[in-house]
C-alpha cells in the first residue's frame, strides 16, 4: 500500500486540547496549534518516536488528551489521511 | 409529562456539583486522562474529533416546551446555534468546552434535565414509542413503566460498571415503533384477556457488529414484578457477560452464547431469589408514576375536521403533509404530528436554536406545551387539533420544518459519521444529502412510498443501517470510504436483519446504487401498494444484485 | 495484597486492622484476623472451621459463591476485591451475599477502591473500604466525597457513615 509507506516518510503529533477539545498540532517550539501547517513534522522512526514521546509529556502534564503521530504530505503540510483531514480543517458538511 | 419531585431535584444538582468537582480535578491534573474518562462518560461527555460532544438524556424522548427552549439557549451560548438529535431520542452538542460542560448541566437542572448514563458501561437512557399516550392503536401507555425504570436505573449501585453498555425499550402499541426487539431488554406493555396489564420481555437484542434479534424470555410478565426481573436479567448479565472482549460484552453475545433456555433458567433463578423488600412494585407506586401521565385535557370533537378539509381543498403543501406527516390519534378531533427534521440536503436530526424555540412555541399553542424525539431523528407533536393543522403547518413551514417526507426515501436515519465521530470509517452525512438531494422530489418520492433507508459511518451502526429497508454501511477500504448495501432490514414488529446485496460502493457511486436499487423496485412491484420491504421479501436479493452488479 | 499504605474505612472513619491476607499453603496467624482464598476454604474447610482465631475470606473479581452456603456465619469478614474498579462483578457478589446468602457480617471492599466510586460501594451493602489510593483517602478526610442521593437509599448525610 502506497499510503503505508508515505505514512512513515513525515509525521507530525496531533491531540485535542485538554479544555476545549479541539484538534491541536505541535509546533517545533512545544506549543500546540490549531493549523497543521504550523506543525514540526519530522521523518518517521526515531525522529517520530521522539516527537511522540515529547507529545506525550504534554499529555502527562495535562495539556492535550490522547496525542497521536498522523501522515503529513510535506510538499503541501496536508495530513494523508481523510480522517485526519477533516479533523484539521473541520466537518465536511 | 413527569416532573422532578425534591428527591430529582436534589439528585441532579448534587450531581452537577460532583462533576463539576470532577472537571475542576481534571483541569488541575490532579485525575489523570484515564481516571477522568469513565467519569465523563458517566456524564455524557466525548471527545471527538473536533471539540467535546456532549449527549443529554431526554428520557423516553419526552420535552416539555420550556426544556426544548433552554436546549435552543444552551446551543446558543455553549455550542453553534444548533444541536443534533439521536438514534436513541436523545440530544448531541457538538461543540463543547469541557471547562463549559458544568455550567451547561447547571443550566439543564434547571429544566429537570441532565446527561446522566447517555454513555459508559451502564443502564442507558430508556427509549419508549415516540407515540406514547397519543397513538389510535395504542394498548397501554408506556411511560410510566420507562419513568419507573429510568428513576430504578438512576445511578443504580449495583449496575454502573456492567460489561458494556446496556439499553432497554418499552412500547404500548402491537406496532412496534420503539424497535425493541434491537434492545438488550425490550418490553412490550399488554393486557391479558382479564385486562390486567402485563409484559412481553424480550433480551439480547442488538445492533452493532454483531447485529440480533431478541429472544422473548417472558410472554406475560406481570407489572408488579417489572423491576425485580429486569434486574434479575441484569445480575446474571453483570456476573456472566464476558469482559475479555469489547465486541463479544454485550448481552445478546451471552444469550446467543449459553441459548436462551440456559439464559432463561439462570434469570428465572435469580429472580425467584429476590429479596422480599424489592420484588413487587405497589399498586400505589404504579398509580403515582402513573398521574403524570394522564391524558391532557382533550376537547370532545367530531372525528373529521370540516376546517381542515377546506384548507386542504386549497392548499395542496397542506395536502401532502397531512397525508404524509400526520398520524391517527386516539382522540377524535386529534392528530399525531411528526416533524421532519430531514430538509431536502439537510443534516438529519439537526435542528438550529432559532427552529428549537419555534418548536418550542408550537408545541406551547397547539399541542399541550409537549414534544417528543423519535428514533428517526425527527420531532413530534403529539396532540394537534386536527382543526389547528393548518395553523400549524404554516407555523412549521415558517421555520423550515414542513418537509412532508416522514417515512419516505428522504426521511433518512444517519449517525454523525466521520464529519464529527471518532469511530466512524466514513461518513454519513454527505451521502445522506446527495441521496436525499436526488430524490428531492416530492411527487416521486410518493410514488416510490414507505422507504426507511439508514446509513452508518461504522459498524457500530448508530445509524440502524441493519434494521433499513435499505441499510448502507460506511467502512475504510485502503484509506477510500467504501459503501456497503444490506436490503431487508426492519425494526418492528416484523424486526428483521438486512443481508448484505453485494461488493460495496465507492463514495460517488453509492447514490446511483440506490437509484438503482429503487428503479428495480418500482419495476418489479405488484403494485403501488406493495412496499419496498413487501417486494423485498416477495423477490428476494436476486433481481437487486442483478441490477445492480449487471455490468460487473 | 494490602499493603502498610492501605487503610481501613469504617462506620465514617479510619479504623484499626489486624487483617493478614495469608497465602495459600502459608500458616495462619493466631492473634490477627486470617483472610484465606475461597479455594483454601474450600479444601480446608473442617480445621479452618475448627479453628479458634477470627477468620476472614477474599473472594476475587471472578470467583463465584458456589459452595460457599451456609458457611457464611463463620466469617468475620469477606473481603471482595475489585480487580479493576470498572469491573462490576463484585457489587453482583455483594447482592447476593446479602439478599441471596443472607451473609450479615463485614463486608468489604479492597483493590481498586477509588474516592469516585465508594458511594456506589457503600449502597451496594459493603461496610468496609479497604483503601490504598492516597488521594481518596485524603478526600474522605477532608470530607471532599460527594454523595449524589438515589432514590430508596440512605439519605446522603448517612451514607458514609454506613455500618452494619
Amino acid at each position: 500500500m502506497a499510503a503505508r509507506k508515505i505514512k512513515f516518510d513525515w509525521v507530525a503529533a496531533t491531540a485535542n486540547d485538554l479544555k476545549g477539545g479541539e484538534a491541536v498540532f505541535r509546533r517545533a517550539d512545544g506549543s500546540w496549534t490549531r493549523t497543521v501547517a504550523e506543525a514540526e513534522l519530522v521523518p518517521g522512526g526515531e525522529a517520530g518516536a521522539a516527537l511522540l514521546a515529547r507529545a506525550q509529556a504534554d499529555h502527562a502534564a495535562n495539556r492535550v488528551v490522547e496525542p497521536v503521530l498522523i501522515a503529513v504530505d510535506p510538499a503541501t503540510r496536508r495530513p494523508l489521511s481523510l480522517r485526519e483531514r477533516i479533523r484539521a480543517d473541520g466537518p465536511t458538511v | 409529562m413527569y416532573r422532578y419531585d425534591q428527591f430529582d431535584r436534589s439528585f441532579v444538582a448534587a450531581r452537577v456539583a460532583e462533576f463539576r468537582d470532577q472537571v475542576a480535578r481534571r483541569l488541575s491534573g490532579e485525575l489523570t486522562e484515564d481516571q477522568f474518562k469513565p467519569l465523563r462518560l458517566m456524564n455524557g461527555v466525548y471527545l471527538q474529533l473536533h471539540a467535546y460532544m456532549l449527549r443529554i438524556a431526554i428520557p423516553y424522548g419526552v420535552l416539555s416546551s420550556r426544556q426544548l427552549r433552554k436546549l435552543a439557549h444552551i446551543g446558543r451560548v455553549y455550542d453553534r446555534s444548533s444541536g443534533h438529535f439521536t438514534t436513541r431520542q436523545n440530544l448531541q452538542f457538538n461543540w463543547v468546552r469541557l471547562a463549559d460542560i458544568p455550567d451547561i448541566l447547571a443550566e439543564l437542572a434547571e429544566v429537570e434535565m441532565h446527561a446522566i448514563q447517555t454513555s459508559g458501561n451502564c443502564i442507558r437512557n430508556v427509549t419508549a414509542d415516540h407515540f406514547a399516550g397519543a397513538a389510535a392503536d395504542e394498548t397501554v401507555d408506556p411511560r410510566p413503566y420507562a419513568e419507573l425504570l429510568r428513576q430504578w436505573s438512576s445511578l443504580h449501585p449495583e449496575f454502573t460498571f456492567l460489561p458494556r453498555k446496556f439499553k432497554l425499550a418499552v412500547t404500548g402499541a402491537a406496532v412496534d415503533r420503539a424497535a425493541i426487539q434491537v434492545h438488550d431488554i425490550g418490553l412490550e406493555v399488554k393486557r391479558n384477556e382479564r385486562g390486567e396489564i402485563g409484559f412481553a420481555v424480550y433480551v439480547g437484542g442488538g445492533q452493532g457488529r454483531t447485529p440480533m434479534i431478541a429472544k422473548k424470555l417472558r410472554d406475560f410478565l406481570p407489572e408488579r414484578d417489572l423491576l425485580a426481573y429486569c434486574e434479575a436479567i441484569l445480575r446474571v448479565y453483570n456476573l456472566e457477560g464476558r469482559r475479555d472482549n469489547k465486541y463479544k460484552a454485550r448481552i445478546k453475545i451471552l444469550v446467543h452464547e449459553k441459548g436462551l433456555e440456559e439464559i432463561a433458567a439462570s434469570v428465572e433463578a435469580e429472580f425467584a431469589a429476590q429479596p422480599v423488600a424489592t420484588a413487587a412494585l405497589g399498586e400505589a407506586e404504579i398509580a403515582r408514576i402513573a398521574a403524570y401521565f394522564a391524558p391532557p385535557r382533550f376537547a370532545a370533537l367530531p372525528a373529521r375536521s370540516a376546517v381542515l378539509e377546506d384548507a386542504q381543498t386549497e392548499d395542496a403543501a397542506l395536502c401532502r403533509f397531512v397525508s404524509r406527516n400526520v398520524s391517527a390519534h386516539k382522540a377524535p378531533g386529534y392528530g399525531v404530528v411528526t416533524v421532519s427534521l430531514k430538509p431536502i440536503g439537510g443534516i438529519p436530526g439537526d435542528a438550529t436554536s432559532d427552529q428549537m424555540d419555534a418548536l418550542a412555541d408550537i408545541a406551547e399553542r397547539w399541542s399541550f406545551d409537549e414534544l417528543r424525539v423519535s428514533h428517526a431523528q425527527n420531532i413530534v407533536l403529539p396532540h394537534v387539533r386536527l382543526d389547528d393543522l393548518p395553523q400549524v403547518h404554516a407555523a412549521l413551514a415558517a421555520a423550515g420544518l414542513a418537509t412532508p417526507n416522514d417515512g419516505l426515501v428522504t426521511d433518512i436515519i444517519a449517525c454523525p459519521g466521520l464529519d464529527y465521530c471518532a469511530l466512524a470509517n466514513a461518513r454519513s452525512i454527505p451521502v445522506a444529502q446527495e441521496i436525499s438531494q436526488r430524490f428531492a422530489d416530492l411527487d416521486r418520492q410518493n410514488a416510490i412510498g414507505e422507504l426507511k433507508l439508514k446509513i452508518s459511518g461504522c459498524i457500530n451502526a448508530c445509524g440502524h443501517h441493519h434494521v433499513g429497508h435499505i441499510g448502507i454501511l460506511g467502512v475504510d477500504r485502503q484509506g477510500e470510504e467504501f459503501y456497503q448495501i444490506t436490503l431487508g432490514g426492519a425494526e418492528g414488529a416484523d424486526c428483521a436483519i438486512g443481508e448484505l446485496v453485494g461488493p460495496g460502493f465507492a463514495a460517488d457511486k453509492i447514490t446511483d446504487a440506490v437509484e438503482t436499487l429503487v428503479e428495480t423496485y418500482l419495476k418489479l412491484r405488484r403494485d403501488p401498494g406493495e412496499r419496498f420491504l413487501d417486494a423485498y421479501r416477495r423477490v428476494g436479493l436476486g433481481p437487486f444484485q442483478e441490477a445492480l452488479y449487471a455490468d460487473a | 495484597m494490602p499493603t502498610l499504605e492501605t487503610e481501613l474505612y469504617r462506620g465514617g472513619r479510619f479504623v484499626a486492622d489486624d487483617a493478614v491476607y495469608v497465602a495459600d499453603g502459608d500458616a495462619l496467624p493466631a492473634n490477627a484476623l486470617a483472610i484465606v482464598s475461597k479455594k483454601r476454604y474450600l479444601a480446608e474447610r473442617i480445621a479452618l472451621d475448627a479453628r479458634a482465631g477470627r477468620l476472614g475470606l477474599v473472594l476475587e473479581t471472578a470467583d463465584t459463591l458456589d459452595g460457599l452456603e451456609g458457611a457464611l456465619d463463620r466469617f468475620a469478614t469477606v473481603v471482595l476485591r475489585f480487580a479493576r474498579y470498572a469491573d462490576g462483578r463484585p457489587y453482583s457478589l455483594a447482592h447476593r451475599l446479602r439478599h441471596r446468602l443472607g451473609y450479615r457480617g463485614e463486608l468489604r471492599a479492597a483493590g481498586d477502591v477509588l474516592q469516585d466510586q465508594i458511594v456506589f460501594m457503600l449502597r451496594g451493602g459493603f461496610d468496609a473500604l479497604e483503601i490504598a489510593h492516597a488521594g481518596t483517602r485524603a478526600a474522605l478526610r477532608a470530607n471532599r466525597i460527594v454523595v449524589v442521593p438515589t432514590r430508596g437509599s440512605a439519605p446522603a448525610a448517612q451514607i458514609l457513615d454506613a455500618a452494619e
